[in-house]
């Protein structure tokens, strides 16, 4: 018994601090098409990451310089909003978030059929309303959502989630305070095939704990797959045979 | 394939195994066709090809579209075709001669014209022209917008849907293949017109739609008099 000494732990009789199982991800909720303004959008919620993802484009580019002749620019704008974390976030980029910009991007890109649309630029913007650790991996999980929704060609979608290491034991999609206080934390976005876009690390792990953090991860991302295709999927299914449009309107206007 | 028919695919999703079925909106990896959109599925000539749900107006030649003027250049209009790509007129590509400094006397800046894109290059440089009888600039009537995806369908099979909207409301209709679409009539019919074809672009993806349009359209009509 660890909780007796004063040593917190992080498990207790075999469950995480949040009731967890260490291979459990957090529970998931997906809307897509949120945004009036935006080509596609999404808002997702992961636990308590709170994140919301637009797309434009493919449209003109701008500055023009950054244009190129054979294919489409992508721009991922990674930001947090002021409120998202306890301790007032100063707001702007920073370095942070300009890295997790960039690799966010390039988790994206090759999935994306940039040839279609020579000389035009795909934006993405994602904006952290709440964190709790794992908000990039929410981020391209947000954003892959909003670029289908917003019809850009795509080979498949993306799926991201996080393995950590707390109490020597690796766990799937750490929180907060496993985040925090934990010894690792692998970030992976991969396609449903199973290619690897997106494998950082913090921390230190030896070579076993980190194959198993992996196929921990990558068990974690085929099931956010599923959430998210089905989250696509219903959107469109459910008004498959919607009632007549007479009446649908009809009463909107008495 | 029938199972696969009208069904909602994401990008990534199997639709075949045989390559020689890849359609529109496919791509073919390890001799699987999948979708390459987010849409619906469906087999077309021996082929399955996915339409998409939303997505931009990429221009193509021949296609008739309306434009806007946004700025006149040396002997060019440019024309904003709801597109990532503008497009150009040229002077030379009027149906009468004109003189360089009367440009802005034919065409101002926002000036809308039904169109037709003359070439499109590698570049994604757009010609455009006005040289056909059925084109020219617009001077009456309204344009309403929607998604250039939900074009087919507003036109329907043949032009079921359009022809029957145009013989239902009394109303001039062109549709630009880039979504924007031009009603012509008396006041309350082009009201009607476009609260219709608003109904249309958000039940684009449902079956019999012209048929509970033809009842809509009906019923208003009848509640009107």
């Amino acid at each position: 018994m660890i909780g007796m000494d004063d040593k917190l732990s992080f498990f207790k009789n075999g469950v995480r601090l949040d009731g967890r199982r260490p291979d459990e991800l957090r529970p998931i909720k997906i809307e897509v098409g949120v945004l009036e303004r935006a080509d596609g959008s999404c808002y997702m919620e992961m636990g308590g990451n709170k994140v919301i993802a637009a797309v434009y484009g493919p449209r003109e580019v701008h500055p023009r310089h950054l244009q190129e002749a054979t294919r489409a620019i992508v721009r991922y704008r990674y930001n947090m909003a002021s409120f998202s974390v306890e301790e007032r976030k100063r707001p702007g980029p920073d370095r942070r978030s300009n890295e997790v910009s960039k690799v966010s991007r390039e988790a994206l890109e090759p999935v994306i059929l940039t040839s279609y649309f020579p000389k035009s630029v795909v934006d993405i913007f994602v904006e952290v309303l709440q964190a709790d650790a794992g908000t990039r991996t929410v981020g391209i999980n947000a954003a892959s959502v909003a670029l289908a929704d917003a019809g850009i060609p795509m080979k498949s979608l993306i799926s991201s989630c996080a393995a950590g290491k707390v109490d020597g034991e690796v766990v799937l999609d750490p929180m907060k305070l496993e985040d925090n206080f934990g010894e690792a934390d692998v970030p992976i976005a991969m396609t449903p095939n199973g290619d690897i876009t997106l494998l950082q690390m913090d921390g230190r792990l030896t070579t076993e704990e980190f194959r198993k953090a992996l196929e921990t991860a990558k068990v974690g991302c085929e099931q956010i797959y599923e959430i998210q295709r089905k989250a696509l999927v219903d959107r469109y299914s459910h008004m498959e045979e919607p009632e007549s449009c007479n009446e649908a309107v009809a009463e909107g206007e008495i | 394939m029938d199972r696969m028919d009208r069904n909602v695919v994401v990008p990534g999703d199997l639709l075949s195994d045989d390559p020689k079925k890849a359609g529109e909106g496919t791509y073919v990896k390890d001799g699987k066709v999948c979708s390459l959109l987010y849409g619906m599925a469906s087999s077309y000539k021996d082929k399955v090809r996915v339409i998409p749900l939303a997505g931009k107006y990429v221009p193509s030649p021949g296609d008739a579209v309306i434009g806007t003027v946004q700025d006149i250049v040396f002997s060019n209009w440019i024309v904003n075709i709801n597109s990532p790509y503008e497009g150009l007129l040229h002077i030379s590509e009027l149906p009468r001669k004109i003189e360089m400094n009367e440009m802005s006397k034919y065409l101002r800046i926002g000036s809308s014209v039904m169109i037709r894109v003359k070439d499109v290059d590698s570049t994604m440089k757009v010609e455009l022209t006005l040289n056909d009888r059925r084109l020219g600039i617009l001077t009456r009537g309204r344009v309403a917008e929607i998604s250039p995806t939900r074009v087919p369908r507003l036109i329907g099979k043949g032009g079921s849907m359009i022809n029957m909207l145009k013989k239902e409301l009394n109303c001039n209709i062109f549709v630009g293949q880039n979504g924007r679409i031009w009603v012509d009539g008396n006041d309350d019919d082009m009201d009607l017109a476009l609260k219709t074809i608003l109904i249309i672009e958000k039940e684009a993806h449902t079956t019999g739609l012209t048929d509970r349009i033809l009842e809509f359209l009906r019923a208003e009509k009848e509640a009107r008099s």
